[in-house]
């Protein structure tokens, strides 16, 4: 099917400063894709490019095989057709919450305005709000009715920069759900800008992570949490700590944990020193476990406990534990690994040579 | 180690199968390398196209001074076309290397020679002059694109926002009446009692109503009038756009279709052309009315007099003259305002500089264009 979106190669600089270095994506139609990237990484640069609002340096966008900005051709964003949800709202400040609704409507007929404006009222849950200007809406509340607005028109395409971070955790996960079927309903593409990645899990499709203006990684949110590409998305992605080790074959690494079985690819030799990415829920607290460590910091999850544990060695690994196991900090605790994929960095100077992302990994 | 060795030095010689072979030694420290400078400079220069090997095993010592300048003349001999085979570098010597080369900035900073000091005021000179010669541009640019579109609608003259334009003639307008009214009042009595003054010396009081009459109908009052809503209107449109520039809502009204021109800025324009005519009538009048009570107080020429006088005198035309430059006026002011709210960056403080700098414009520009009119129509002999 051909991409409803099409990012190639694009760059776009500030002055002399560089911001977005030749990123690429595509996006198949009715699909949600997501920006996920820590902040100042240039994820809403990328949204204002594809908005128009961004000249591009070099690389070109289309948008249904059209090409809407390169180099030197730019179609103006009143042209472009695509809804945006702004990261500080740009609400009317002048129009009721129903006014600015109702601003994206123009050209509708009446009636089908006010049916489409109380339809988004109730997604958003702001009826009895909807004649209040937003300097009297709360934080969360203006966010909300900048995404009704931008959702308003049937955008076939919308772009979304960080739509829900003034919300609370559990009318954010409400709202991203009803947002999600209505995008589904209407077959709307849509770009989801976060650095929050349970939202990204939830919302989108297919994630991308960006750091420093480049695309770390495109994929689903299983495979960047399971086989991360390079270090910086096993460090952005969930938790976990690197820790060294040595590759004793083609099949086994050794580490201060022990053994660890699995495919080491062929990159790297016997003998050469790897970083091995472990995750809270490798290690699995077992008092009758050969391996002891030091628990050094506790952080409560309600379910669970996030233990830090100190290795004899002086390395910290995570583990998550039940919260009836209840260990105080300084007490020690035997440990057993529990894995289910081998993440395999090559050591520092072996991945300055060969470049970052050369990727060493395998499922066991 | 012998003395030699603290001074670095450099020798070029052919070996054997004719090679180009340099050989370094001694210790290429910063404080040592006083002599080896003219000789690499002296002798790289005339080597082109050849391949040569440097041989830098016999360096005792090497700073991070020693390998910036052999990186400088390793770089200047590449790019004369040989190719170059260093051999003999110890671990340590790679090492500092790849540490002082991975620092090396591709555009160093050049300080500036006194000579370049001396040059520096017409250096920020010829800055000013391009910055300025950028902004006519800008400007020109946004001029452009404001008329593309009101031949648009003029097409489809419905597209107009009336309502908008209304409710700017409100405010530019109807707003501004006290403060008009107050300066133009103000401005007849400063010309009466300059005029009464001289007149009086020579017993030719009635004059005061000719000078009143024509200089507030055909300068004063457009000029003042104009100032006002510069200073009123112009700046508050600055801000205005300025702060839906830094809100983005002018990018939310772009998105959603709407064009900003005919939303901002065509609405305000037209307000301010429309309104601006009438306040200067207004002005005309009050102005008259503020000489007529000081020739009444101050030189005894009754209100019957002065306005028998008024109508030999006041010719229809200065009238007409006047209310004309109002549009002109109230474009510059305009458009001075609105481009300086679309420049406005996002940051806060920068829409004080843009009002300011859009003020000070549209007081320019509306002098400027006054007096092309003074000059237009005194040779014309209107
Ligand atoms: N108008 C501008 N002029 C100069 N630099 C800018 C401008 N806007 C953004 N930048 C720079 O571009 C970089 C990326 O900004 P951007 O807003 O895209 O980040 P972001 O990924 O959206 O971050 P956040 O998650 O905090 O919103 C930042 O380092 C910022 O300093
Ligand atoms: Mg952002």
């Amino acid at each position: 099917m051909q991409p409803k979106l099409e990012v190639s190669q694009i760059s776009v600089r500030y002055g002399d400063k560089e911001i977005v270095r030749k990123l690429s994506f595509s996006l198949a139609r009715g699909s949600i894709g997501c920006l996920l990237g820590p902040s100042g990484c240039g994820k809403t640069t990328v949204l204002r490019a594809i908005a128009g609002f961004e000249p591009l340096s070099s690389g070109h966008i289309s948008v249904d095989r059209q090409q809407i900005s390169d180099e030197d051709h730019h179609l103006p964003p009143e042209q472009r057709q695509i809804g945006m949800v702004f990261q500080d709202f740009a609400l009317f400040p002048n129009m009721t919450v129903s006014g600015n609704i109702r601003f994206a409507l123009k050209g509708w007929r009446r009636k089908e305005q006010q049916q489409r404006i109380s339809q988004l009222l109730d997604m958003i849950g702001m009826r009895d709000l909807a004649k209040a200007y937003p300097h009297q809406l709360s934080g969360g509340q203006q966010q909300r009715v900048a995404l009704a607005r931008a959702m308003a028109p049937r955008p076939s395409m919308l772009l979304l920069d960080e739509p829900f971070s003034s919300l609370d955790v559990e009318l954010r996960e409400q709202l991203a759900q009803e947002v999600r079927n209505i995008l589904r309903q209407e077959n709307i593409t849509a770009i989801l800008v976060t650095h929050d990645q349970q939202e990204a899990f939830a919302m989108a499709d297919e994630i991308c992570v960006m750091d420093k203006g480049r695309i770390q990684q495109q994929d689903s949110a299983y495979n960047l949490y399971h086989k991360p590409a390079n270090r910086f998305v096993a460090g952005f992605i969930g938790e976990g700590v690197l820790i060294p080790g040595v590759v004793e074959s083609p099949g086994s690494v050794t580490t201060e944990l022990g053994a660890i079985q699995g495919m080491v690819p062929k990159g790297c030799k016997p003998g050469c020193k790897v970083d091995v990415l472990i995750r809270p829920d490798d290690i699995v607290h077992d008092d009758a476990a050969g391996e002891t460590a030091v628990v050094s910091e506790r952080a409560f999850r309600g379910s669970e406990f996030l233990y830090t544990l100190r290795m004899p060695s002086g390395i910290k690994v995570l583990c998550l534990a039940p919260s009836h196991h209840k260990h105080s900090i300084g007490e020690t605790i035997g440990i057993r690994l529990e894995f289910d994929h081998l993440v395999v960095f090559p050591q520092e100077q072996a991945a300055s040579s060969t470049g970052d992302s050369s990727i060493c990994q395998s499922f066991s | 180690m012998k003395t030699m060795d603290h001074q670095a030095d450099v020798r070029f010689l052919q070996d054997e199968e004719g090679e180009l072979l340099v050989v370094s030694s001694g210790s290429w420290r910063v404080a040592a390398l006083k002599m080896v400078v003219p000789i690499l400079e002296r002798q790289t220069r005339n080597i082109r196209n050849q391949s040569l090997r440097w041989d830098v095993s016999r360096i005792s010592s090497i700073d991070s001074a020693g390998i910036v300048l052999f990186k400088h003349y390793l770089d200047q001999l590449q790019a004369q076309g040989c190719k170059v085979e260093v051999v003999g570098a110890s671990p340590a010597q790679q090492k500092l290397y790849r540490m002082v080369t991975s620092y090396i900035s591709a555009s160093p900073e050049i300080r500036g020679s006194p000579q370049s000091r001396l040059l520096r005021p017409f250096n920020r000179l010829g800055e000013l002059a391009m910055a300025f010669l950028r902004d006519i541009n800008a400007f020109l640019s946004f001029v452009g694109e404001n008329f593309v579109v009101l031949m648009l609608l003029l097409l489809q003259p419905w597209k107009f926002r009336y309502r908008a334009i209304v409710r700017n003639i409100q405010d530019a307008g109807v707003g501004a009446l006290p403060i008009v009214t107050l300066t133009s009042f103000l401005i007849g009595v400063v010309i009466a009692y300059q005029g009464a003054v001289q007149l009086q010396k020579f017993g030719a009081n009635i004059f005061v109503v000719d000078m009143i009459a024509i200089s507030v109908t055909r300068e004063l009052a457009p000029l003042i009038t104009a100032i006002v809503v510069a200073g009123r209107t112009g700046s508050s449109y600055t801000a205005q756009i300025g702060v839906m520039k830094i809100t983005q809502e002018i990018d939310a009204m772009r998105i959603m279709g709407f064009e900003p021109h005919r939303f901002l800025v065509l609405p305000r324009v037209i307000a301010v052309m429309i309104a601006l005519p009438l306040m200067i009538f207004f002005a005309d009048i009050i102005g008259i009315l503020g000489g007529m009570l000081v020739a009444n107080f101050h030189l005894n020429i009754s209100f019957t007099e002065f306005i028998h006088r008024l109508q030999n005198v006041l010719e229809v035309k200065h009238v007409w003259i006047g209310i004309a430059k109002g549009p002109f006026f109230a474009w510059l002011i305009a458009m001075s305002g609105c481009f300086r709210g679309f420049q406005v960056s996002r940051n806060t403080e920068s829409i004080g500089r843009y009002t300011t700098i859009s003020v000070v414009n549209a007081i320019f520009l509306v002098i400027a264009c006054d007096a092309l009119f003074s000059v237009l129509l005194t040779e014309l002999g209107i």
